[in-house]
């Protein structure tokens, strides 16, 4: 029991500091990094710019989410 | 070269951010309940996160491929790195209250007081306090030091940029002890954040097949863009806060 809860709370730790309160960046993350090795693997050229403006993308979402309704 | 400054910054700017947040719950704990408990607490905290970096990082280094290890601490830095940036910008932009080490200082001592003191002995709460503050802020620049560390294959210079926070803030952080609240602490979370979302792009794309134009030299050309880009996010957020108070 005491082991389940200690492992409970190791897991609810882990995700707390990765996921948090932005859900959206850790999965978007997730996403965008699968994608450009997808990509790669399919033997298509990924420019240099396609991940950091993807990653914008990402973080100006998030913030939008963020951001204090007028 | 440009890396391993870079990994230097990084890693001394997160530790420092991570040790004024540390040092408030140790000061508090060290001035309600007594100075040996929670520099006791402390070292023993420090000594768990070191005995982490020194027995992980080699582990790692051998047992993982470098281009997973790559992708998967890419990924661990981007998400880490915008949660950083995310943060820094919506308090830089007034969408967000900023960080009073003050407030969070003065709290701790008013609930520390209250609790009842052993009459002889050392004072487990104080030393309780003091660990799971250091232990728990010490997480995430233990990951910081993994991360950027393996990756550049520049893990000592890793340990000594987060060495050289904690005696830094440590020793500037004791001698000021109540001026803690004008650390700026959002602009260097905000630098820290850029790096690390610069370094997660860039090891990242390493990992999958990306190639960089000018390999290491893109670092810099990644952290001008992201940095334009805050500081537009900034501007163009500020503009949406219409709340004088909150701006204030």
């Amino acid at each position: 029991m005491t082991a389940v809860r200690i492992l409970s709370a190791f897991g609810r730790f882990w995700w707390d500091f990765i996921v948090g309160e932005t859900p959206e960046l850790a999965i978007g993350v997730a996403l965008v990094v699968v994608a450009a090795w997808g990509l790669a693997a399919a033997k298509v050229p990924i420019g240099a710019a396609l991940l950091p403006a993807a990653l914008l993308l990402l973080l100006t979402a998030s913030l939008w989410r963020g951001r204090r309704p007028r | 070269m440009t890396a391993t400054l870079l990994v230097g910054l990084a890693v001394f700017g997160a530790s420092a951010v991570e040790m004024v947040e540390a040092l408030t719950i140790v000061l508090a704990a060290g001035l309600t309940r007594g100075w040996r408990s929670a520099l006791e607490g402390s070292a023993v905290a420090v000594v768990v996160l070191a005995a982490v970096v020194a027995a992980l990082g080699p582990a790692l280094i051998h047992l993982v491929p470098i281009a997973v290890l790559r992708v998967v601490v890419g990924s661990l830095l981007l998400v880490l790195g915008l949660q950083w940036l995310r943060k820094a910008i919506l308090r830089a932009s007034g969408h967000k209250p900023k960080h009073d080490e003050d407030a969070i200082y003065q709290r701790e001592v008013a609930r520390l007081s209250g609790l009842p003191r052993p009459v002889t002995g050392r004072d487990a709460t104080g030393f309780v306090i003091a660990f799971k503050g250091v232990l728990l802020e010490g997480t995430e620049v233990v990951m910081i030091v993994l991360t950027l560390g393996l990756s550049s294959g520049r893990l000592e210079v890793a340990a000594l940029g987060a060495g050289a926070a904690v005696l830094v803030v440590g020793v500037v952080g004791t001698l000021v002890a109540r001026q803690l609240s004008e650390v700026p602490e959002n602009a260097l979370k905000l630098g820290v954040g850029l790096m690390l979302v610069t370094f997660g792009t860039f090891w990242a794309g390493e990992g999958v097949g990306v190639g960089w134009p000018g390999a290491d030299l893109f670092l810099l050309g990644l952290l001008a863009l992201y940095g334009m880009a805050a500081w537009v996010l900034v501007r163009f957020l500020g503009r949406q806060q219409l709340s004088p108070e909150v701006a204030a």
